[in-house]
């Protein structure tokens, strides 16, 4: 097993992202003039609010009794020894267990505090854009629980994929609006939250839900979420007495794989691995695979890896995960890739559904559709591996909502 | 002097205040663009911008949404648009502004994109996604090749803002009339008027206003309040996609021409 050591021109993790809200050449902030003054406040605040006592003590608090955290680190035992080496030696294999959060994914560690932190901005309006629905459901949840009007933006392909999230959002009091527009996919319903946002910045909070979007989001999202490794690295120390030898998390908008790679992008011997989804295959057009097939570009606010075409249109994204259906990736992976920091592979649908079922059978739990892009990857990785070294997959999501999807494509009518 | 410089100059010499109509290229065809072009030049456009359709349109509202989305549909690529504006320039008195989103220019790469547009005779360049602190890479280079950067302000910018913008900005300044997308709406909101004022105190470049003229009585109101410009884009948009071509190129004309005589002295 080899590491990379970082390239010597790369930003330390405490610069990241510079004064600018670069990684590297990536991130920035590319959005209409009317939103740079609401960029600038929520900055501000966040830079007030993020060491202020009060505030991190309101967080802890919920994120403890409301969210349940921390989340477990689980041994799978039988994920385990299905890819041990005749001579007993082979991966020891570890979930981070973020599906146990309340709501069923690690979506709600952003959504709390940008609540949080939204009530202090006297904000008393929250939008949101999601996908497979589960941001949005975490950000219903966070609206229901302090009060606040709720407008989740959705894509009507995703509506009905996710129907059980829709009714979960709706169920909570928040408004979910169809965007049509595009594939009605993620991609459309980001756009139109952020158009949403261009109309209303004077009221109304953005809860982005992942690692992407305009500066100061991805720095954000990402501290946010970094209490998943930020627990990971304790939890190891606590099981073994020492670090995880490779981290493994899917990638969409990547907010998932930042929260766990975060606190070990220091740390050069730990190896980490995003999983994007290759669709049909990353040689078809129905595929997701940002990092390993994009080029650089601009897509909501931020310069990253992008799905385009020749002359600089998005093209639509395809992956039987909602949540991974995203042409973008956040920027500080597109930076992870190029300073050859972490690795970025794809599994297909295919090998998706393989694995939602595998971790099921082995391990009584049902994964989400996303995570199991990552379970799926063990099997390319685990035959390549010597040893015993300690795999820590951040199990970001339950899949409850992908049953009747997966039902559809295991028993095809 | 640039080109479009000169264009509020002689406006100015003649206490005019500019019209500058929007169409979307490639809606509902090319040819049609180029026949709108010749139209709106003719009917008292003083100015033309050009809205190169592109896939994530985030500033703009359904009307120039839907526009792209057609226009994209019916395969409007970037090189033809260029081609055919590069065809019919030279006869037109307007000068053209283009209207693009980011990623298509840095996917083609900052010089190489600008020198296309000087080549077909473009005079200006808006990019809506693009504000004061990422655009110095396209700035010098576009002045370069006589093409000028117009930045926006809008009424959520800082006074601070404001000032910095109004400096950096190439041709005019183009102030957004609301806090949201483009579109067509009922009224003008009056901090316009107050925005306008601002602008002034800290700039001697004429100022256009945009997002949500729709109505000769906007374009007057802004006239009045001290604006140079009108820009006017969705009720456009609109017309020119409403029937056929031919009922659409006869609407834009004779809303070019209301338009026109709302902002004469």
């Amino acid at each position: 097993m080899t590491t990379t050591p970082l390239s010597p021109n790369s930003q330390s993790t405490a610069q990241r992202p510079d004064t600018l809200g670069r990684f590297g050449r990536f991130g920035g902030k590319y959005v209409p003039e009317t939103l740079m003054p609401a960029l600038s406040e929520l900055e501000a605040a966040y830079q007030q609010y993020r060491h202020d006592p009060a505030f991190q003590q309101e967080l802890q608090q919920l994120l403890q009794d409301y969210v349940g955290r921390a989340t477990p680190l689980y041994f799978a035992e039988r994920l385990t020894a299905r890819y041990a080496q005749p001579d007993g030696t082979g991966p020891q294999i570890y979930l981070k267990r973020e599906d146990l959060n309340h709501t069923g994914a690690h979506k709600i560690n952003n959504a709390l505090a940008q609540v949080l932190l939204a009530r202090r901005m006297g904000k008393q309006r929250i939008i949101a854009e999601t996908g497979a629905g589960q941001h949005g459901v975490a950000t219903a949840t966070v609206c229901a629980r302090f009060g606040l009007a709720c407008v989740i933006y959705m894509g009507v392909h995703d509506m009905e994929r996710q129907s059980l999230n829709v009714f979960r959002m709706r169920l909570m009091g928040a408004e979910v609006r169809p965007v049509a527009a595009g594939t009605g996919t993620l991609k459309d319903a980001t756009s139109e939250a952020i158009r949403d946002w261009v109309t209303n910045v004077e009221t109304t909070h953005y809860i982005l839900g992942s690692v992407a979007g305009p500066h100061p989001y991805p720095m954000i999202v990402r501290d946010f979420q970094a209490v998943i490794g930020q627990e990971t690295r304790a939890q190891c120390q606590e099981k073994w007495g020492g670090l995880p030898d490779i981290l493994l998390a899917c990638v969409g908008g990547g907010s998932n794989a930042m929260g766990l790679f975060h606190e070990f992008v220091d740390e050069p011997s730990v190896r980490l691995i995003g999983i994007e989804a290759a669709g049909e295959g990353v040689d078809t057009e129905k595929h997701a695979a940002t990092l390993t097939q994009g080029r650089v570009g601009v897509l909501h606010g931020a310069m990253s890896y992008l799905l385009q075409d020749e002359d600089g249109q998005v093209i639509e994204a395809h992956s039987v995960s909602a949540g991974l259906d995203y042409p973008g990736v956040g920027p500080e992976h597109s930076y992870l890739k190029d300073v050859e920091r972490a690795e970025y592979y794809s599994v297909t649908d295919q090998q998706a559904l393989s694995a939602f079922k595998r971790l099921s059978e082995l391990e009584g739990i049902i994964p989400a559709l996303e995570t199991a892009h990552a379970i799926a990857y063990l099997e390319t990785l685990c035959p390549q591996l010597g040893g015993t070294p300690r795999i820590v997959i951040n199990c970001s999501g339950r899949g409850d909502k992908d049953v009747q999807t997966v039902a559809k494509f295991l028993n095809p009518a | 002097m640039s080109v479009i410089s000169q264009c509020f100059e002689s406006l100015q010499a003649r206490s005019q205040c500019a019209l500058i109509p929007f169409i979307t290229a490639g809606d509902p065809d090319l040819e049609t663009t180029a026949q709108a072009l010749r139209v709106l030049n003719k009917s008292g456009a003083d100015l033309i911008e050009l809205g190169v359709p592109y896939s994530d349109p985030l500033a703009d509202g359904p009307v120039i949404q839907a526009a792209a989305t057609r226009a994209l549909q019916r395969g409007t690529r970037l090189e033809a648009v260029l081609e055919m504006v590069q065809g019919i320039s030279p006869t037109l008195q307007s000068p053209i502004i283009c209207f693009t989103y980011y990623n298509p220019i840095i996917n083609r790469g900052i010089k190489p994109f600008l020198q296309q547009l000087a080549q077909a005779g473009v005079a200006g360049l808006v990019v809506p996604d693009l504000p004061l602190e990422e655009a110095t890479d396209l700035l010098l280079p576009a002045s370069d090749l006589g093409i000028d950067v117009t930045l926006l302000v809008a009424p959520t910018s800082s006074s601070e803002r404001i000032a910095t913008i109004a400096r950096q900005s190439q041709g005019f300044i183009y102030l957004v009339s609301v806090t949201g997308v483009t579109g067509i709406r009922s009224g003008l909101e009056a901090r316009v008027q107050v925005l306008l004022q601002q602008l002034r105190q800290v700039t001697d470049k004429p100022i256009g206003v945009g997002f949500g003229i729709s109505q000769p009585e906007h374009a007057r109101q802004v006239k009045d309040w001290g604006a140079d410009a009108a820009v006017v884009g969705s009720a456009f948009v609109k017309r020119l996609a409403d029937g056929t071509p031919q009922q659409g190129l006869q609407a834009i004309t004779e809303f070019c021409h209301s338009l026109k005589t709302a902002l004469l002295p």
